[in-house]
């Protein structure tokens, strides 16, 4: 299988605090791949180097063959990040509009994209309201919109499903298994054991290491746990 | 067309933001409002080239705390080259008083002083009865002059640089604190890009704000203008510039928009020390200097030119391209500093 992000060696401190630790893995076109551990783990410090929006002290990521960070690259990334990041002065369409031409989409193909993305996140009613009158979960899925706009072939959620009811959670969970129907690849992070479930592979972060990586049935046969919550224990115990 | 995309997001977000909008626009009107209802006059040491006289005279005026200058021949520029505060020359028949008028408190204390010693000496010698007839003249302004003419100038430059410091560096730092800045980062939008779109963004509003105050400050409260307006809007254009790029810069180094508002007193106060609205003459000289890696200073100066002393952009383009120099400055360590965010 090609692999759409390779990570080596990499590592990073911030003042004294060491985040990450010697990090390798690799990420295959068209997985699901899901970082599962606790807050604090390392899990977006990992991710914002994928994107590139924070370097490295060593180590390389190297995302579908060019080295991060690349501008170019960012026009294939879709990035959510934890903080829903909008402009609460404006209105859900313009900050789509405003995003989407970040991109470089032009006229007639970002309407279409506009419409795809507010449809899929169900939000067509609310697209003239100002953010600022949306709810938690409305913001939440407007940030998911954003990240799909320009219709990227890696996206890179960093706990995108936080704050939705659990209807919504399925349609998205829904809408990923069908992006990844279509070739894409999809880098997320969560801290929901029964979310982790869903991914085609994971990687336990914590304390800045990966403590294990592989497909969830993969990883209880391996650690003799009969859920994932037990996995996360059991290796917790074999890294001390 | 990236460019574009931002300066319009940016210009949409302050047009929803209808307080700031007013703290922007009418504020600065306000604040100059009451500082020309409420400023009087201070007091500082005064020079005096004097021509003929007796000893008399001379030691009366000394006496008075007056540094006197010998002069020989009398005209205007002598008060500028011997720094004078004013020209004294006795004739035959009487005297007459050229005052500089920079400072009009100063200009009628002196007019004061030197028309009581001139009757002090008189009325000890006797020759003269009906008593020396001073006759006053000014080298800039007139007797109608007031102080706030002089500071006029020099205020409403620092208010079209405080507010644009002000509200611009909030913006920026309202993108890093709510997280769109590195949302923005993640899209292919080149760092300069970002930087540029937030000049002219912000900048089409101090171009606005500026002819507002501007306008106000010469039609409404008559401030002295010898000048030409549109010298006076080029030259605070430029200064809101330097306010722009210095604002989204120390944004950076700010955690919160209450950390922004602690560079207040840190950024903006001393530069009103160092822009001629306090005399710096009796400081040291170190001190002095200090007021020369101040922004302000320059453009203060640049404004009182134009406005009071009624020279063009030529007489101050040294002000001018250090202004410009310092934008310039600003602008490429902002792109530098974005690369915190994104090396790229």
């Amino acid at each position: 299988m090609d692999h759409v992000i390779r990570i080596e060696g990499l590592s990073k401190k911030y003042g004294r605090q060491q985040v990450l630790t010697d990090i390798n893995l690799s990420v295959g076109q068209g997985q699901i791949f899901g970082f599962i551990g606790p807050s604090g783990s390392g899990k977006t410090t990992l991710v914002k180097m994928i994107v590139g929006i924070d370097s490295p002290d060593s180590g390389m990521v190297t995302v579908m063959d060019r080295q991060v960070p690349n501008l170019g690259l960012l026009q294939d990334i879709g990035y959510m990040a934890q903080s829903d990041a909008l402009y609460p002065e404006l209105t859900g369409k313009e900050n789509l509009v405003f995003f989407a031409s970040l991109f470089g989409l032009k006229k007639a193909f970002l309407k279409e994209r506009i419409e795809y993305v507010a449809d899929l996140v169900q939000l067509q009613e609310a697209m003239d309201k100002k953010v600022s009158a949306y709810s938690g979960g409305m913001k939440r899925r407007l940030s998911l919109a954003i990240a799909l706009v320009h219709d990227p072939q890696l996206l890179i959620l960093d706990e995108p499903t936080v704050g939705i009811d659990p209807e919504l959670r399925q349609s998205v969970w829904h809408e990923l298994l069908d992006l990844m129907g279509q070739g894409k690849t999809i880098v997320l992070t969560t801290h929901v054991m029964d979310e982790a479930a869903k991914c085609e592979v994971i990687a336990l972060v914590r304390d800045g290491g990966i403590l294990a990586t592989g497909s969830p049935d993969e990883l209880k046969r391996k650690f003799g746990a009969s859920d994932l919550e037990g996995v996360f224990l059991a290796a917790g115990r074999d890294a001390k | 067309m990236r460019i574009q995309a931002l300066v319009k997001r940016i210009m949409l977000q302050m047009f929803r933001d209808k307080r700031t909008l007013a703290l922007l626009f009418l504020a600065p009107l306000l604040v100059l409002t009451l500082m020309y209802l409420i400023f009087d006059g201070n007091d500082s040491e005064l020079r005096l080239g004097i021509i003929g006289g007796d000893e008399r005279l001379a030691e009366v005026l000394e006496s008075r705390g007056i540094e006197l200058v010998a002069i020989d021949t009398a005209d205007d520029e002598a008060i500028a080259v011997d720094e004078l505060n004013g020209l004294l020359e006795i004739t035959g028949a009487g005297a007459d008083l050229t005052l500089e008028n920079s400072d009009p408190a100063q200009a009628r204390g002196l007019q004061a002083q030197v028309s009581q010693a001139l009757s002090q000496t008189d009325g000890s010698s006797s020759t003269n009865t009906d008593g020396t007839v001073l006759e006053t003249d000014y080298l800039y302004g007139n007797e109608e002059t007031e102080l706030f003419d002089v500071i006029g100038p020099i205020l409403v430059g620092f208010f079209v640089f405080f507010f644009v410091f002000l509200i611009s560096g909030i913006g920026l730092l309202k993108e890093r604190v709510s997280g769109t800045l590195e949302r923005v980062l993640a899209t292919p939008v080149k760092r300069w890009e970002i930087v540029a779109a937030y000049l002219m963004g912000f900048g089409i509003f101090a171009v606005i704000q500026t002819t507002i105050v501007v306008f106000f400050s010469i039609y409404v409260l008559d401030m002295v203008m010898e000048g030409s307006i549109w010298h006076v809007i080029v030259i605070n254009l430029l200064l809101s510039l330097v306010a722009l790029s210095l604002g989204i810069l120390l944004s950076t180094f700010a955690g919160s928009e209450f950390q922004m508002v602690q560079f207040i007193p840190l950024v903006i106060v001393p530069q009103i020390f160092f822009s001629g609205i306090f005399p710096v003459e009796g400081m040291a000289d170190w001190l002095q200097n200090l007021g020369r890696i101040m922004p302000l200073y320059y453009g203060a100066d640049a404004l009182k030119s134009v406005m009071y002393r009624g020279e063009g952009l030529g007489d101050v383009a040294g002000n001018l391209s250090i202004l410009a120099l310092f934008a310039l400055v600003f602008i490429v360590l902002n792109i530098l500093a974005l690369k915190r965010h994104r090396k790229l």
